[in-house]
């Protein structure tokens, strides 16, 4: 049994069918084509799957698709303004800040909530907005550092 | 009860690569008509670095920006023959094989070049920025595109290179044991700070200062990167991750991400590196690559570490606050070993 669902994609007006009982990470990586949130452990534990819904970060793959209609819905694949990175991807490319990659989307929209909630965040508080994040690659240092370099440019522009 | 300073140190002789049965990589080099190049290997890059690296090594040999250069890895479909990435054996084996591989088509596109320019391809050189051009004339040139094109419409000519490096298979001797496992060793010397609550058992880790000889640093902040995190996975292995906690009972395993402890983004300790360069004469360019000896001497520093803060030889890992606290039991107390150096 499929039910229709309308969200806001990263800001575009997105209608799909989705099985009843859904996880709000699938319909984004089948229903939508929308790669960039991974799947990483399915249980909420890792972080790799973290989208931002009505600003607030998540993981989708504990969210019921269905509980976003209507909603705001913004991953990594709608983080760059065309073909300018977001200042918090120039800062993690800048800065070494991934390795093997895939905890990368998750990192950026776990910073994105907090960098447009606080602008200028102390080190604890970048280290507690990733807390849900798991890394295997940089040691998180290399992250945090480029957390803290993208509030740095937000605020010199 | 207290915190105990502790701190520890451990170094390593790291062999890159190993040799069990011979220990072969390839790599194919072939450009596109619009003068760009391809090299295509079998070996994946989990994040190591073997695709920049590789299209450093192969811009570097053929003699053209980096830019213009594409690594494909990871396909044994479509790729020749590779033992894989481990071992740390990466830039030193498969760096090798592009080296040679380049070399090989670099030699077709000075051919090539030639023939079009009308002199002796020893006579010509590349800029690294796109051109190729007569030694000592400049003006007599042509770029990589404009020969790229030449050879596969007009000469009918392949600018392709085909790589191979093999550390072939080392006998023992029966009678003294000695036998040559490796042809590469990288070096490293760490020191570890930490704190021991003794009455937690907790071991909280306060700097790493290390210092790296891997070679040439190909790619320095590559090399930076994966010491840094290495070390991370290091302290994550010595003091938190277990997939058997009360091994050989297997009980009590983890069985998800919130069961199976690493440290965090705010358990991170600083780390101070020193990369030491000492070009290998074996090794492409002199760069030998980090690998896993970037976690190995982190271990046995914070076990030494933990002995120096509270005299507690832990001979089982994680050395988890369980058997720290064990440990200070069983010696009647925290025994300090003192501060070496203080």
């Amino acid at each position: 049994m499929k039910s229709p669902v309308t969200f806001w994609l990263n800001g575009s007006e997105t209608a799909v069918f989705v099985d009843a009982g859904a996880n709000l990470l699938d319909v984004l990586r089948r229903g939508c084509g929308d790669l960039s949130p991974k799947y990483g452990c399915g249980q909420g534990g890792c972080g790799a799957c973290t989208v931002l819904i009505d600003g607030e970060p998540h993981v989708s793959c504990l969210v019921l698709a269905e509980t976003v209609a209507g909603r705001s819905v913004e991953t990594t694949g709608g983080l760059s303004n065309g073909p300018d990175p977001h200042p918090l991807q120039r800062a993690f490319m800048e800065g070494f800040a991934a390795q093997c990659g895939y905890c990368t989307p998750g990192m950026l929209m776990a910073a994105k909530a907090l960098l447009d909630r606080n602008p200028s965040p102390s080190r604890p508080e970048v280290e507690e907005a990733i807390s849900g994040n798991l890394c295997r690659c940089t040691g998180y240092e290399p992250i945090v550092d480029a957390i803290l370099e993208a509030a740095r440019q937000r605020g010199a522009a | 009860m207290a915190i105990h300073h502790g701190r520890g140190f451990a170094c390593i002789n790291y062999p890159i690569g190993m040799n069990l049965g011979g220990d072969p990589s390839q790599a194919l080099v072939h450009s596109t008509p619009d003068g760009k190049f391809k090299v295509t290997l079998s070996s994946i890059d989990l994040g190591q670095g073997i695709k920049s690296v590789g299209r450093q090594l192969a811009a570097e040999t053929l003699g053209v920006p980096v830019e213009d250069v594409f690594v494909d890895t990871a396909d044994s479909d479509t790729g020749p023959h590779d033992m894989g990435s481990f071992a740390s054996r990466g830039t030193h084996r498969m760096g090798n094989a592009i080296i040679r591989a380049a070399t090989e088509a670099r030699a077709q596109l000075l051919e090539a070049a030639a023939e079009e320019l009308e002199v002796d391809a020893s006579d010509l050189v590349t800029d690294g920025r796109g051109n190729i051009h007569v030694k000592g004339a400049p003006s007599r040139s042509i770029t990589v595109e404009a020969t790229a094109t030449a050879a596969q419409f007009n000469q009918g000519r392949t600018l392709a290179g085909r790589g191979m490096f093999l550390v072939p298979l080392s006998e023992v001797d029966s009678d003294t044991g000695e036998m040559t496992p490796v042809s590469s060793f990288a070096h490293a010397a760490l020191i570890i700070d930490l704190t021991v609550d003794d009455e937690t058992g907790e071991v909280e880790v306060q700097h790493i200062n290390s210092a790296y000889e891997v070679g040439r640093a190909l790619n320095p902040r590559l090399v930076e990167q994966q010491l840094i995190g290495g070390a991370w996975m290091g302290v994550s292995h010595a003091l938190y991750e277990t997939t058997e906690p009360y091994y050989p009972d297997r009980s009590h395993g983890p069985v998800d991400f919130n069961h199976y402890l690493q440290p965090g983004p705010g358990d991170a300790a600083p780390h101070h590196i020193t990369v030491l360069e000492r070009p290998a004469p074996d090794a492409p360019f002199g760069g030998k690559g980090p690998g896993e000896m970037c976690a190995n001497p982190v271990l046995p520093a914070i076990a030494n570490a933990v002995f120096n803060a509270v005299g507690v030889e832990c001979d089982s890992l994680p050395i988890t606050p369980e058997k720290v606290l064990r440990g200070i039991r069983a010696n009647g107390g925290a025994r300090s070993q003192g501060r070496p150096g203080a």
